[in-house]
């Protein structure tokens, strides 16, 4: 790092990595929905409902995406419950 | 048998037609008989980017209606042996692009043609679906700007999918990366996306990177190929991306900003 980049460093946060961090969550997000049947957000959506019947948990929870192995396809299904205050 | 590029982005403004009458007018320098066909029908564009605007009698949508032949409707670059432009039309009727239409034209291309250029229309619609089908190569153009990069990503995802190869089950379409509005000094202090993030976000391999530049624009006022300007940093890009594109390894020449004599002491 040159001189300079000290003082540049220290007056503006370096907004690059935070456009390649977001960038690489929302493509992730995307690439698995995009890749697995059409019918994958309307079920993801139905089974958050159902699990906010019994807790109380954030918008973005549930995780569902389609894995493909050799023939079999294997529904992966991640729920992320809140913890215990 | 002609192989055909479509040069692609989702995102609008990012640099596709600028790319697709470069890559158009290198590969004809090059020795190969190469036709850009503009896709983007109500929107005309590519004709004032290669200069012939007033040259235009028939489009794209006059030869798939059958009210003229492809030789009517394609026109010869003055500058550039081997290189023809077929251009849009600009009739609002959104539907004029149909499938069968748009394969007849490409076979009557492909007969005489070594490379047929697809530009695409922005955002994912008929007209972008009917530019990308057919292609063999994709050139997908990038701005190191967010909502460009996820555009580019949904783009990839469509050329997987929604391809002609893809359907068949054929070798998938062969993904390149243009990276353009690239500036390295900002790319330096940490305030824009590097050509390796990119390339690490989209997993594409990164055929070139074209630099911000005043020529760009220069060019376009002039209806002038950046590439055929031989003396600016766009052209020099474009160039070594087309010689890429055939094969050839050229080095990388635009990613580190050229420095002045106070930079150098500076930065070391």
């Amino acid at each position: 790092m040159g001189f300079l980049d000290y003082f540049r460093s220290q007056q503006k946060k370096r907004t690059a990595s935070m456009a390649k961090d977001r960038l690489q969550v929302i493509v992730a997000r995307e690439r698995s929905h995009r890749d697995g049947p059409d019918y994958l957000p309307a079920l993801q959506s139905d089974i958050l409902e159902v699990i906010r019947r019994y807790i109380e948990v954030e918008d973005d929870a549930v995780r569902i995406q389609v894995e493909r192995e050799g023939d079999c396809e294997v529904l992966e299904l991640n729920v992320t419950l809140p913890e215990e205050s | 048998m002609a192989r055909i590029v479509v040069v692609t982005s989702g995102k609008g403004g990012v640099g596709k037609t600028t790319t697709s009458a470069a890559l158009a007018a290198g590969l004809a320098k090059a020795g190969y008989k190469t036709v850009v066909v503009d896709f983007d029908v109500g929107l005309r564009n590519l004709d004032l980017i290669m200069g012939c605007e007033r040259r235009v009698v028939y489009d794209f949508v006059n030869v798939i209606n059958g009210e003229a032949n492809l030789n009517q409707a394609l026109i010869r670059d003055k500058r550039v042996e081997g290189l023809e432009i077929l251009p849009a039309s600009q009739t609002r009727d959104k539907d004029a692009l149909t499938f069968e239409g748009v394969q007849s034209v490409l076979e009557g291309l492909a007969e005489n043609h070594d490379y047929i250029i697809c530009d695409s229309p922005a955002g994912i619609e008929r007209g972008a679906h009917l530019a990308m089908y057919f292609a063999d190569d994709a050139i997908v153009v990038t701005n190191p700007e967010v909502s460009s990069v996820r555009d580019s990503d949904r783009v990839l995802g469509l050329l997987a999918s929604k391809t002609r190869r893809a359907e068949q089950g054929d070798a998938p379409v062969a993904e390149h990366l243009v990276v353009t509005r690239y500036a390295p000094s900002r790319v330096g202090k940490g305030e824009m996306l590097s050509v390796e993030d990119i390339c690490e976000i989209l997993s594409i391999e990164l055929l070139g990177v074209v630099p911000e530049s005043n020529a760009v624009l220069n060019a376009s006022n002039a209806g002038v190929p950046v590439i055929l300007e031989d003396g600016t940093d766009a052209g020099q890009a474009y160039d070594d991306l087309v010689a890429r594109y055939l094969g050839e390894p050229r080095p990388q020449r635009f990613l580190d900003e050229k420095k002045g004599l106070l930079g150098r002491i500076f930065k070391g």
